[in-house]
């Protein structure tokens, strides 16, 4: 089950000489999981699908594909099916043509093609559309049509850049939901690019947070969430608090002039460090009863819950997400547990991070 | 078009345009081809037509039209192709079209001149030791010309087509396992083959009926429908003859435009079907 299946080896990436795109990276993907690359965009993200997928080669560095290095491979010639960002089908062709192109190639022969192609629509849920042009589908069904061509070739790993990107809100999250449950039934890796958290959170088995050619973080969504290894992923994975603090000792921590009990250590005492704490772990008391006191500077409605925010005394903005309604202007007291706070040491390595989040940092997990 | 805003009266210089410049003339040569040399009414002009001599010349002209197309389409597809390649497209394109800029008759005497046997490719020739050779009135020489003079008209239709193409179908074609080539087949000729029907209408039809060419070039050697026509209406002073020719040139012509009509690809006539 868990036999890697995509090897990175310090693999750097940069056009013309110029910038680079990717620096350093090394990375391993697991057969038959659901991975997603996070990040803004220019974070190098699709240039990893590229090089995966065999567009481009990288500048530095090693790719290994299912044990054997694939450097110089051409796409062509790879095991790997990509489901473009603006699905690429071919407009001269029908949908049945465009899911069988890939097996035509590959001259199979036209009985075989047929069934293929038939039960691949039928797995994306557009058995019946096989006729149709391309013009005729609407962006959801282009979307399926992509993946359809994809998966019909049985490559044993399956790319897909921004594919939800150009859908409307309702749509996206119904094919998210599509997409991880396709995913799970085909049992394949599955390699998903985007610049949306939610989605990545949503649907993976694990994410790598990117950003300036780099990995910040990977790991699964909870962690991701949970234990973030720095600022930029903390701001970038849902929306968060964050202060700066002094470590006193371990699980102990001071930030607001107060100090904190906590869930972390392994730093060094009175170390700098970040403190993140989540909208939705604050929660609303009277003043003067919960760890801190704010006041109200603003509220807005967001269907599910209130959205506040809030000043201390120090100044700092403390967003909170409560269903629970406050008045503007007052004064309230924000209560929060210790494994709510989050301790981030200032650019700690990915590695230093798991190694003390092994020690320290499983409190909340067990 | 909002009916509300539609004024038919801006049409009317282009109605009367059409009227005499396009249609008139039209009616004028299907009138005249039913008179004789003596300006009598008369059938045999279309029975003529159809006996060997000009039935051969039809053949000529549309077997001359076809090389010229040809050649024309074998050059300026692949030069349209390596264009959008290139840096600087537009500066390229621009080198293309400059040529068909300047007068034909100049360029064509500026061919007299080249190929001549006191031009520069038999001074060239002859420098290598060789004897002289003709060169002028060849149907090489008909063929090269012609396809030099149209090249730019061929080139521009298909650059378009192909610098509207979509760089993802072709990275789609390779990662479904399409070599260079097959995505050449299967994607980038399906979807560039309007480019290359406008090319072959708008080099094939004036091609058929060629004539300043054939007779500077050619020197008469290749006889086609154009210079048939010229030979009737100035030489042999036979109008009826002459218009007839028209007749089926303008009959054929339309066929091929019917032939090489763009088809919409993928069925946009659906487009608003959701």
């Amino acid at each position: 089950m868990t036999k890697p299946i995509i090897r990175f080896e310090h693999v750097s990436m940069n056009y013309n000489d110029s910038k680079l795109i990717l620096d350093d990276i090394s990375f391993e993907l697991e057969e038959g999981k659901f991975y997603t690359l996070l990040g803004p965009s220019g974070c190098g993200k699709t240039t990893i699908l590229r090089l995966i997928a065999g567009f481009m080669e990288p500048t530095q560095g090693d790719i290994y594909f299912d044990g054997e290095l694939v450097n110089n491979i051409p796409a062509n010639e790879r095991q790997v099916n990509t489901v473009f960002q603006d699905y690429a089908l071919f407009p001269h062709l029908n949908v049945f043509e465009n899911v069988a192109f890939g097996l035509r190639i590959k001259k199979v022969n036209n009985k075989e093609v047929t069934e293929r192609v038939l039960e691949a629509l039928k797995f994306v849920s557009l058995a019946g559309f096989e006729n149709r042009e391309i013009t005729e589908m609407s962006g959801g069904q282009r979307q399926r049509v992509a993946i359809a061509r994809a998966i019909v070739n049985d490559p044993k790993v399956i790319l897909l850049d921004e594919p939800l990107s150009a859908l409307d809100l309702k749509l996206r999250s119904e094919m998210q939901y599509e997409l991880r449950e396709l995913q799970q039934r085909l049992g394949k890796t599955f390699v998903f690019v985007t610049h949306d958290q939610e989605e990545a959170l949503a649907m993976s088995d694990e994410i790598f947070v990117m950003n300036e050619g780099k990995i910040q973080q990977s790991g699964t969504p909870l962690d991701i969430y949970d234990e973030p290894i720095n600022r930029f992923v903390a701001d970038f994975i849902g929306e968060s608090n964050i202060v700066e603090g002094r470590m006193v000792r371990d699980y102990l921590v001071e930030f607001n002039g107060k100090q904190f009990e906590c869930v972390d250590g392994g730093v060094k005492p009175n170390e700098k460090v970040d403190i993140i704490i989540r909208p939705e772990d604050l929660v609303i008391t009277t003043q003067g009863a919960g760890m801190i006191d704010v006041e109200v500077d603003t509220q807005l409605f967001r269907g599910v819950h209130y959205e506040l925010s809030t000043y201390d005394a120090d100044g700092n903005e403390w967003l909170v997400h409560s269903t629970k309604k406050a008045e503007v202007g007052e004064t309230i007291g924000l209560h929060f547990d210790p494994e709510d706070v989050h301790v981030m040491r200032l650019n700690e390595t990915e590695e230093a991070f798991d190694i003390r989040m092994e020690a320290y940092g499983g409190a909340e997990d067990e | 078009m909002n009916k509300s805003n539609f004024r038919p009266w801006y049409m009317i210089p282009y109605m009367i345009w059409i009227a005499f410049f396009v249609i008139a003339p039209i009616v004028l040569i299907f009138y005249y081809s039913f008179f004789d040399i003596t300006g009598a009414f008369t059938w045999t002009n279309y029975v003529d037509f159809f006996k060997s001599t000009y039935l051969i010349l039809t053949i000529n002209s549309f077997w001359y039209a076809f090389l010229i197309t040809f050649f024309t389409l074998l050059i300026a597809y692949p030069t349209a192709y390596f264009i959008t390649k290139t840096k600087h497209k537009q500066l390229w394109l621009l080198l293309v079209i400059v040529p068909s800029w300047i007068n034909l008759l100049l360029k064509t005497y500026a061919f007299i001149g080249i190929m001549g046997l006191h031009g520069p490719i038999n001074a060239f020739i002859t420098a290598l030791g060789f004897d002289q050779q003709q060169i002028l009135f060849t149907d090489f020489s008909f063929v090269f010309v012609a396809v030099y003079i149209f090249i730019p008209f061929m080139i521009l239709p298909i650059f378009n087509a192909l610098d509207q193409l979509n760089p993802s179908y072709l990275d789609a074609a390779k990662d479904l396992g399409a070599s260079g080539w097959t995505t050449f087949r299967k994607v980038i000729w399906p979807l560039t083959l309007n480019g290359v029907k406008s090319g072959v209408q708008v080099v094939f039809i004036p091609a058929l009926s060629l004539f300043m060419i054939t007779r500077l070039i050619a020197g008469n050697k290749v006889i086609t429908l154009g210079t048939a026509i010229e030979q009737q209406f100035l030489v042999t002073q036979n109008w009826g003859m002459g218009s007839t020719i028209a007749v089926f040139l303008i009959i054929f012509m339309f066929i091929i435009m019917r032939l090489t009509a763009t088809k919409e690809i993928g069925g946009k006539k659906h487009d608003k079907v959701k």
